[in-house]
């Protein structure tokens, strides 16, 4: 036994400061990982139960009712998202996924890391600020064109600001990933650096890229800051035969809007939408986790 | 195959002119890509500064001293506001650096199994992929409640205290920190986590072949060696957390007053812009595009900072 030797034995003794120390410690580190998994929990718990009560079909397909009226739903608002994301989505996957390419397959490592870092810098921009940026560039645009104002473009845009540095770092890391021998054997093979690219190397790093671009729209549909007033809201549908340039409602400021408001309908309007929004995240999160996963 | 390789041959002989000059254009397109990329820092930049020009020449650099925010006189001035970014951005990391810094330790040493820990991790970073709107009105139902009793007592029990002065009126600085230290945590836990684990093996071996308890190595060889990664990370949550705009605008309470207090209710740049720019007009959207232009700049200097710490972290 070592209370013979205390001193001289290679464990520690139980009850000197330095163990106990180190025991309170690893409890102080549990209670902080339970701090931070608890306003998950919350969070989650809270959207579940408050959203799933005023679920419905009709959320699907109907416009928001007026204030103290039941029923109703917020298909607009759906509609209204899937467009500005899509809009989003066009701008910034092409756009990101190309200069991503320039990053691995063509830069001077000098060029790549100035372009790396302003990424990153722009990745840190707060999302108001794209929203002013976008105001300044198609909103007051548009007003001098006379062709409409706040609009679905207007939100599309800031909305690909902010996708744009995801898409760029997600792509970069991917195309990192694609084995050196690839792209040699392609050019040993005699093909071009555009046939490298889009035959051998994009086909390789595909998946990645598609599970970036994912997360970035996941991302996108729940921004709210800045649609507020490039996409500002609306209560009615999207009018087809010119869809761009009026304004639109989102889920995210339907969240906003009606949560604030002081009508008991609309407040668990905006559960329901929340309850849609985070789901959306959820599920596209694990997804490209467990896609990720079986890649490897 | 025979024919493949033929066909193969026969094109890198007859890889004509414009075959090279496509390919040329390509790279450069690539290139004009990227460098526009870069670009979009100085474009947002710009733009902002051309639409606050007008702001710029009326109120100069008097704009950030001044508190007066009121569109019917023409006379702006964000220092309330700035207090306010400053301020719940501050509280926000007070509460998360050491629950995230805790949280990232618990996850990079091996105290758990490291299935737990792999799941433990994502749902650290699922709290960041949660919208902020959501984290709003989730602070507005459940979060405002709570601490507008815990509020109470701290006013009627601690009220000489400056900071806890005011009787709560539900929003106020206090929730606005908490939930941006609820969603500044998973960045800090991240880029903590990542900066612990990137210590040599090494050295946490020696230390404990030394004889240091666990904790003792942590505190003394894991966290110095770390140190400039987790500093990287705070920057970046204050990056996010003055930027914030949602989540804080529902729950600070849109005040432009400055109070020592923090029960009461106060104001951010980013909640002035999402609270008045769709109605604003003349004079009063070049104040708010100069408000913006000061988180801009707050925060590009905050995140620069932040990448630059990264930068010299990677190459050690």
């Amino acid at each position: 036994m070592n209370t013979d030797f205390p001193e001289r034995s290679l464990s520690r003794a139980p009850m000197s400061g330095r163990t106990l120390f180190n025991t309170a410690m690893t409890g102080v580190a549990f209670l902080c990982g339970a701090l931070a998994l608890l306003p998950l929990l919350a969070v989650l718990s809270y959207v579940i139960i408050q959203g799933f009560s005023s679920l419905s079909l009709s959320i699907f397909t109907e416009l928001p009712p007026a204030p103290l009226r039941q029923g109703g739903g917020f298909g607009n608002a759906i509609l209204g998202t899937l467009l500005m994301v899509g809009i989003g989505a066009l701008i910034s996957i092409p756009l990101g996924v190309i200069a991503a390419i320039y990053l691995t397959e063509f830069s001077s490592g000098k060029i790549a890391r100035w372009i790396r870092f302003a990424t990153n810098v722009l990745s840190g921009v707060p999302s108001i600020i794209a929203g002013v940026f976008a105001y300044g560039i198609v909103v007051l645009t548009l007003v001098k064109l006379n062709l409409g104002s706040y609009s679905a473009l207007g939100g599309g845009f800031a909305l690909a600001i902010l996708m744009l540095p995801i898409i760029v770092r997600t792509t970069d890391e991917a195309l990192q990933l694609v084995s050196q021998d690839l792209r040699q054997a392609s050019v040993g093979l005699g093909a071009t650096n555009f046939q490298t690219v889009t035959q051998v190397v994009l086909p390789a790093a595909l998946p990645a890229i598609v599970t970036g671009s994912t997360l970035a729209i996941a991302r996108a549909a729940g921004e709210t800051a800045p649609l507020l007033f490039t996409a500002l809201f609306s209560s009615f549908w999207i009018d087809w035969r010119n869809p761009l340039f009026q304004p639109t409602a989102s889920l995210a400021v339907l969240v906003y809007n009606f949560a604030i408001s002081p009508f008991k309908n609309w407040q668990s309007l905006a559960w329901a939408a929340s309850l849609i929004l985070v789901l959306m995240v959820l599920i596209t999160s694990i997804i490209a986790r467990w896609a990720t996963r079986q890649k490897v | 195959m025979a024919t493949n390789s033929q066909n193969l041959l026969s094109a890198i002989k007859s890889r004509s002119g414009t075959e090279k000059s496509l390919d040329r254009g390509f790279i450069w397109l690539t290139r004009i890509f990227a460098l526009a990329i870069a670009g979009t820092l100085l474009w947002i930049a710009t733009q902002v500064t051309i639409a606050a020009w007008p702001a710029i020449q009326q109120f100069g650099l008097s704009f950030l001293v001044k508190s007066a925010w009121n569109p019917v006189n023409d006379e702006y001035g964000v220092l309330a506001q700035v207090y306010g970014t400053i301020i719940s951005s501050f509280i926000g990391l007070l509460l998360a650096v050491p629950i995230g810094v805790g949280t990232a330790v618990l996850l990079s040493e091996d105290f758990l199994p490291i299935k737990v820990r792999t799941v433990l991790v994502f749902l650290v970073e699922l709290l960041a992929a949660i919208p902020s709107v959501v984290y709003g009105v989730w602070g507005i139902f459940v979060l405002i409640p709570i601490l507008s009793n815990l509020g109470r007592w701290l006013n009627s029990s601690l009220g000489w205290l400056p900071i806890f002065s005011t009787a709560p009126t539900g929003p106020g600085m206090l929730p606005a920190g908490v939930i941006l230290a609820i969603m500044t945590l998973p960045i800090i836990t991240a880029i903590s986590r990542d900066a612990l684990i990137s210590v040599p093996p090494s050295l946490r071996q020696a230390s404990l072949g030394l004889g240091a308890t666990r904790w003792e190595t942590i505190f003394q060889v894991l966290i110095p060696s770390a140190f400039s990664g987790i500093v990287s990370a705070v920057m970046l949550a204050l990056g996010r957390a003055m930027g914030e705009t949602m989540a804080v605008t529902m729950l600070i309470g849109n005040s432009n007053n400055i109070s020592p207090s923090l029960l009461a209710p106060a104001n951010t740049i980013s909640s002035l812009l999402a609270n008045q720019f769709s109605e604003a007009s003349g004079l009063q959207v070049a104040a708010l595009m100069y408000a913006a232009l000061v988180l801009f700049i707050l925060t590009l200097i905050v995140n620069i900072l932040a990448e630059l710490i990264v930068i010299r972290v990677k190459r050690i």
